[in-house]
């Protein structure tokens, strides 16, 4: 399985993804406004809100202005009191549009936030294997929380940030028409400006994405610590840990510390330009009120429309940084979102019917990066209810085989077919085939949530009585029962208060209760002990009744009792048959199961004195003389006693073609049929 | 309140940094204080040029570099205080982190059985930013503004104490609305915190458990789950942006309100004489250098809030004790004999469920010890409590001699190598894997621990050999290649205990024996607990102890086991008639040893 995943640039780092530093960037915001204009009439209430709100914002000097020009100079209190009442009214206003505006903002900001969460969340389910494979858990984590986040903050940003635009609009046009001329003036420092922001902009978009990477990899780090911390602990790598931790968060610490300086650079020259301007006016505006060309009044409103007029530029600069992060995380997300599930649903994909459970694979190569394959021109034939048991070497490709008929991955159309019931699995819904399989996998997942919501897992619809008869049957109901609150004992992550053991026993309870047509065995009860093992094997007696059965096991005593038995060996299957018949083809089977058989002799030969019947045969009891007289008698705990057959109730197998070959507990006897060796290539 | 007092605390530790960042912010404020007066002159000035039609460029000049030279002194101060008020939150952001990340990795096992990882993400990330924003916010700006807004009222006060009055009347309104809204905002931030906390759960499990997911189709069922989750997180995020607004938009309308006051009532003091147009405007620019704090408060609310929720949640887990500790007198043990002795040990994770019962045992150093027994029967258990992943509730286990309890939890785990059930390994080169207990391993010495652990050959053949990084959890290896990456691993501890819990058990047969022959090898000299679920292995064992139920029900060598009729002969009948009788009993083709045949 190695080719694929070690393909690719290292995990790990941060560095291929952060190197983005634009404020703004068209294609987010042509992605995320769909997302917007669902909330279309919130979305126009909070603008009209914001337009009424800046309009007041602006008005406020203005009326200074008016009561000082009109009524107090003039001496007019009783017109002042009139201009007060009509500020009085417009702070009303205010109020109420700036609640409006902020709240419909929030909401739709959160409808943003939601729907996005949603999307990326189903996108997640659609995407194939492969992309797990190559994307750590992490990372996708940070997308859907941490980049999502950032987005909420840019949501309440733009409120701010479009308020402050439009003041900025308003206070221009407010400055214009006090005095053309002295509006002109006092807005001659903006070029100057404009050009620091210039000479500014490189170097804190550099600073930002430092920012965010040097984040990234604390995070990565601070999760892989957690998740491992069992490993750690065993380790003693605390203190070594600590210090490298230190080291990242340091240049965390230090990238912030440079970003900051960047952005509180932008402090001395606004304060400076806005000293300026103010001056200008003042001081061009003396003059203008000697002529008798500006009233005193509106020479104020300058003065207070140039402070405030700065205060947008000052917010603006200083959520620069966020702006950045916001298009950033907005990159990342629609990255995600536009990543095309590589294993979609043809078009006219039909759904499976209820399948009789035939599988058949065709010339299947299959590789997880195109130049290595991990399976080579694979062919098999499955009749339904068979059972069949794959064995290899670690790394031969069985697992990467049950994928594929999972449909975890797609076989590409040039190389290869997997067929059910004889029909191409990428031409079926792959729902409605995943609905008609179960896999027991070697590592057993729970998910946080009680024992009763694991076991009904995504059949919510069944009985008690079904889940309970589930739980029977796998041996799973006694320890169930002796838990805290029984059914509905809650289960820490992946079911963290259970041992292995007791997790595989209620995956495999929720496998019966999936009632599935076809089922996937991966090494699923490796982590088993043997008395459970008994259990188990029972229980799958059952369970594979009627149902088409794949096994994947390194026990050969979980093998033995397959139909068929298919070797397989750097992705090819080289050698196909019943146990007997592998045997005396005396090939990799038959190989594997002496080195258990001899390490078991060797082992029952130190012992010394197990056997009975002077074998060094390790097994000896009474129940089990079958085997210590079988000759090759296994005794290995992996190996079952006795020769294995096969076929003997007429179950043909028309890809191996061969006939009951009854070894009958030796190798002496040669099956009819020679077994199928494949040629390897 | 106390979470917030506990974080001002961590503030205050930097103290020059505090003090820088306060000395700035005053200095910075005593500048921009003294910028009305001198508009306020101006105007003043220009008042007098509107009634004589003469323009005194001379003082309006003055005035004018007055309010430049001012804003110069403002605009550096006001970076050295953000700078300073920056950099004391990053360090407090630093060293929380630095905590949480060392209190955490600390924790005893009975922790991690009960946090999930997302939910510990999400207090380190976004707890942490919350905490370090308050510090920023809180600590350094609010009483930059507090020491404003008193600044402001003493020097409107002895302009016009009346109108001074007035124009402060909107703070008693505004500040008694927050600090309502505080309350309750605070609490919904808890229950956000928490919901998104949820959230990240059912994502991460989701992501984890993907070829769960995908082999039962249940996509649809996941998305479920999830999107009642999302929901709840918008739902309590857009009341909680409600209150904010509704407090920002309060604060702004009573400000607003007061500025048309003094407006009105000022006016009034103009056109009676008793006050000059240039005071007024005074007035009207002090109200404007409150605008921005008065913007602000709701702003220092949300965060304060924000950060007492957060607080919260991080110093549950700051405040924690490790029911594992150091004793103070804990001695330092070099290099262990490997004798290790447990003496009527009972064991309970939850205090009501007894898991081991009065275990009692001892090892000889260099002998090897397998634990058999069903799921759950408290195998893994046995093993944990001998480097003190849990402490034990009763009896004590000694090694040479000395408790456990009473040895530094450094040299104690130096001691033992485990290989766990569950291997983990990290995202880094499989060299830095295998030398994950010891880093200075030199290459010769992994090679050798690869070697052993049969790993050497596959490594080898990779393109990049030992520097191969490994993906997220090891996913891009095979369950028995993690197996024997956490194999060489512990090789190298080259530790006199080894625990070897079910290190085996997804190996094929071929590789299963070579391991077992180097982990023979390995043995030699260690005292070393197996547990696994083969014979095979268990046969060479010195002892072999059965355990049921948290109890020791057998114990003995493989040949005394068999011969007495107990647990342990019947595990091993069952073992040696796997398929048989069972298929036999169904009507199945399968099976079966060769009587079977008619």
């Amino acid at each position: 399985m190695m080719g694929g995943m070690f393909a690719g640039a290292p995990k790990g780092t941060a560095g291929d993804e952060e190197t983005f530093g634009k404020v703004y960037d068209k294609r987010v915001v042509t992605k995320v406004l769909p997302y917007i204009l669902v909330h279309r009439n919130l979305a126009i209430l909070a603008f009209v809100a914001m337009l009424v709100f800046s309009a007041t914002q602006v008005a406020f000097p203005w009326m200074i202005k008016v009561g000082i020009d009109r009524f107090i100079t003039g001496g007019d209190f009783a017109g002042l009191t009139w201009v007060f009442g009509i500020f009085i009214g417009l702070a009303a206003l205010n109020f109420g549009s700036n609640y409006i505006q902020q709240l419909a903002m929030a909401k739709v900001g959160q409808g943003v936030l939601f729907g996005l969460r949603r999307d990326m969340f189903a996108h997640l389910q659609k995407l194939s294997l492969s992309f797990y494979d190559k994307t750590e858990v992490g990372r996708i984590m940070s997308r859907v929380q941490g980049d999502v986040g950032q987005l909420q903050e840019f949501m309440s940003l733009v409120v701010v940030t479009l308020g402050d635009l439009l003041s900025l609009a308003g206070i221009v046009a407010a400055l214009l028409l006090l005095n053309l001329k002295l509006g002109l003036i006092s807005m001659t420092v903006l070029p100057v400006f404009a050009i620091v922001l210039m000479v500014w902009q490189p170097f804190a978009i550099r600073a930002y994405v430092r920012v965010r990477t040097s984040a990234s990899i604390v995070n990565g780090a601070l999760n892989e610590n957690i998740s491992g911390v069992r490993v750690v602990q065993s380790m003693n790598r605390q203190e070594k840990n600590l210090r490298d931790f230190d080291a990242k968060t340091q240049d965390v610490q230090k990238s912030n510390l440079y970003a900051s300086r960047l952005s509180a650079g932008l402090l001395p020259p606004v304060d400076i330009l806005m000293a300026v301007a103010i001056g200008l006016s003042l001081f061009f505006g003396s003059g203008m009120v000697a002529d008798g060309a500006l009233e005193l009044g509106a020479m104020i409103a300058f003065v207070l429309y140039i402070q405030r007029f700065f205060d947008p530029i000052r917010n603006l600069t200083m959520q620069y940084s966020q702006l950045q992060r916001s298009m950033a995380s907005g990159i990342r997300i629609f990255e995600l979102l536009d990543k095309e599930p590589d294993l979609v649903d043809s078009p006219d994909a039909t759904p499976l019917p209820r399948l009789r459970g035939e599988v058949e694979l065709r010339n299947v190569s299959f590789g997880y990066s195109p130049d290595e394959d991990v399976t080579r021109n694979v062919s098999l034939k499955i009749e339904a209810g068979q059972t069949v048991a794959i064995v290899g070497p670690t790394g031969a490709g069985k697992t990467t085989l049950v994928s594929l008929l999972a449909r975890f991955y797609d076989v590409k159309r040039d190389r290869g077919a997997i067929l059910v019931d004889g029909r191409d699995i990428r031409d079926v819904t792959r729902g409605s085939l995943a609905s008609q399989m179960s896999m027991v996998l070697q590592e057993p997942f729970l998910f946080s949530g009680t024992v009763r919501e694991n076991i009904k897992y995504n059949h919510t619809d069944v009985s008690d009585l079904q889940m309970t008869e589930a739980a029977m049957a796998v041996g799973a109901h006694e320890f169930i029962s002796r838990l805290e609150d029984g059914y509905d004992t809650y289960l820490e992550e992946r079911g963290g208060n259970l041992s292995v053991g007791q997790r595989q026993l209620l995956s495999f309870a929720r496998a019966i209760v999936a009632d599935p047509r076809i089922l996937v065995l991966d090494e699923a009860t490796a982590n088993i002990d043997s008395y459970t093992e008994m259990l188990v094997q029972k229980a799958l007696r059952r369970l594979l009744q009627g149902r088409t059965a794949i096994v994947i096991a390194h026990r050969l005593s979980t093998i033995l009792g397959a139909h068929k038995i298919v070797v397989l060996a750097k992705g090819e299957i080289i050698e196909v048959g019943t146990h007997s018949q592998l045997m005396n083809l005396d090939g990799l089977y038959s190989h594997l199961y002496h080195m258990n058989f001899d390490a078991m002799e060797k082992s029952a030969d130190q012992s010394g004195k197990m056997a009975e019947n002077g074998q060094a045969i390790a097994q000896t009891n009474d129940t089990n003389e079958k085997a210590s007289v079988t000759g090759h008698g296994t005794v290995e705990v992996d190996l079952s006693p006795g020769a294995q057959n096969d076929s003997s109730d007429g179950h043909s197998e028309p890809a191996v073609n061969d006939k009951p070959a009854s070894a009958n507990g030796t190798h002496a006897k040669q099956p009819e049929t020679k077994p199928a060796r494949v040629k390897s290539s | 309140m106390n979470e917030i007092l506990r974080i001002v605390g961590l503030a205050f530790a930097h103290k020059r940094l505090c003090a820088a960042a306060y000395l700035a912010a005053a200095g910075a404020a005593t500048a921009y204080l003294f910028l009305p007066k001198f508009i306020g002159g101006a105007v003043d000035d220009i008042t007098e040029i509107a009634e004589t039609g003469e323009v005194p460029q001379g003082t309006i000049l003055v005035a004018v570099l007055a309010i430049l030279g001012l804003s110069v002194v403002r605009g550096f101060l006001s970076f050295a205080q953000t700078f300073a008020s920056e950099s004391l939150s990053q360090r407090v952001a630093y060293r929380v982190r630095n905590q949480f990340y060392d209190h955490v990795q600390r924790m005893s096992f009975g922790f991690h059985d009960k946090q999930h990882t997302g939910n510990l993400m999400s207090r380190a990330i976004s707890d942490v930013e919350s905490v370090r924003m308050f510090v920023n916010m809180g600590i350094i700006r609010t009483p930059y503004f507090i020491a404003l807004f008193i600044a402001v009222s003493v020097l409107l006060l002895q302009l016009d104490w009346r109108l001074g009055l007035i124009s402060m009347s909107f703070l008693p309104p505004a500040a008694f609305q927050s600090s309502l809204l505080r309350l309750k905002m605070r609490s919904i931030w808890l229950r956000a915190h928490e919901k998104m906390g949820e959230l990240s759960t059912a994502l991460q499990e989701n992501l984890t458990g993907v070829r769960v997911v995908r082999a039962f189709a249940s996509e649809e069922y996941e998305q479920e789950k999830f999107e009642r989750k999302n929901i709840e997180v918008a739902t309590d995020t857009i009341e909680a942006e409600r209150l904010h607004s509704l407090n920002a938009s309060f604060t702004l309308f009573t400000f607003v309100v007061a500025l048309g006051l003094v407006l009105w009532l000022g006016g009034r003091e103009v056109i009676n004489g008793q006050m000059s147009l240039g005071e007024l405007t005074q007035f009207i620019l002090f109200m404007q250098i409150l605008a921005m704090p008065v913007r602000m408060t709701s702003m220092l609310v949300h965060a304060y809030a924000r950060a007492a929720s957060a607080g919260q949640r991080l110093f549950e887990i700051l405040d924690f004790e490790s029911p594992v500790q150091e004793s103070p007198g804990a001695e330092e043990i070099t290099r262990s004999g490997g004798r290790v002795r447990f003496n009527n040990v009972s064991f309970s994770y939850d205090d009501r469920h007894p898991v081991l019962k009065g275990i009692d045992f001892e090892v000889q150093p260099g002998k090897v010890v397998a634990l058999l027994g069903a799921p759950g029967s408290g195998k893994s258990t046995v093993v944990d409590l001998i480097p003190r992943f849990y402490d034990v509730r009763s009896g004590r286990i000694t090694i040479d001699g000395m408790d456990v309890r009473d040895v530094t939890l450094e040299s104690l785990r130096r001691n033992i190598g485990i290989v766990q059930q569950d291997n983990f390994l990290f995202t880094t080169s499989i060299r830095d894997n295998i030398a994950y207990g010891r880093p200075h391993a030199t290459m010769d010495e992994i090679v050798e621990a690869a070697k052993v652990a049969q790993l050497h050959d596959f490594i080898s053949a990779l393109p990049d050999g030992y520097d191969t990084e490994i993906g997220e959890r090891g996913s891009t290896l095979s369950g028995g290649q993690r197996q024997r990456m956490a194999i060489a691993r512990a090789v190298l501890l080259d530790p006199p205990i080894l625990i070897l819990d079910d290190s085996t058990s997804s190996v094929d047969a071929g590789t299963e024996e070579l391991i077992r022959q180097a982990m023979e090898s390995v043995m030699k000299g260690r005292t070393t607990f197996v547990i696994a679920h083969r014979l095979g292995t268990i046969q060479k064992a010195d002892t072999i102890m059965v355990l049921k139920d948290g109890e020791i029900v057998q114990r003995g060598t493989h040949s005394e086991l068999l011969q007495s009729r107990g647990p342990y002969r019947e595990i091993y009948e069952l073992q040696l008639r796997p398929q048989e009788e069972i298929m036999r009993e169904v009507d199945m083709p399968m099976a079966i040893g060769g009587e079977a045949l008619p």
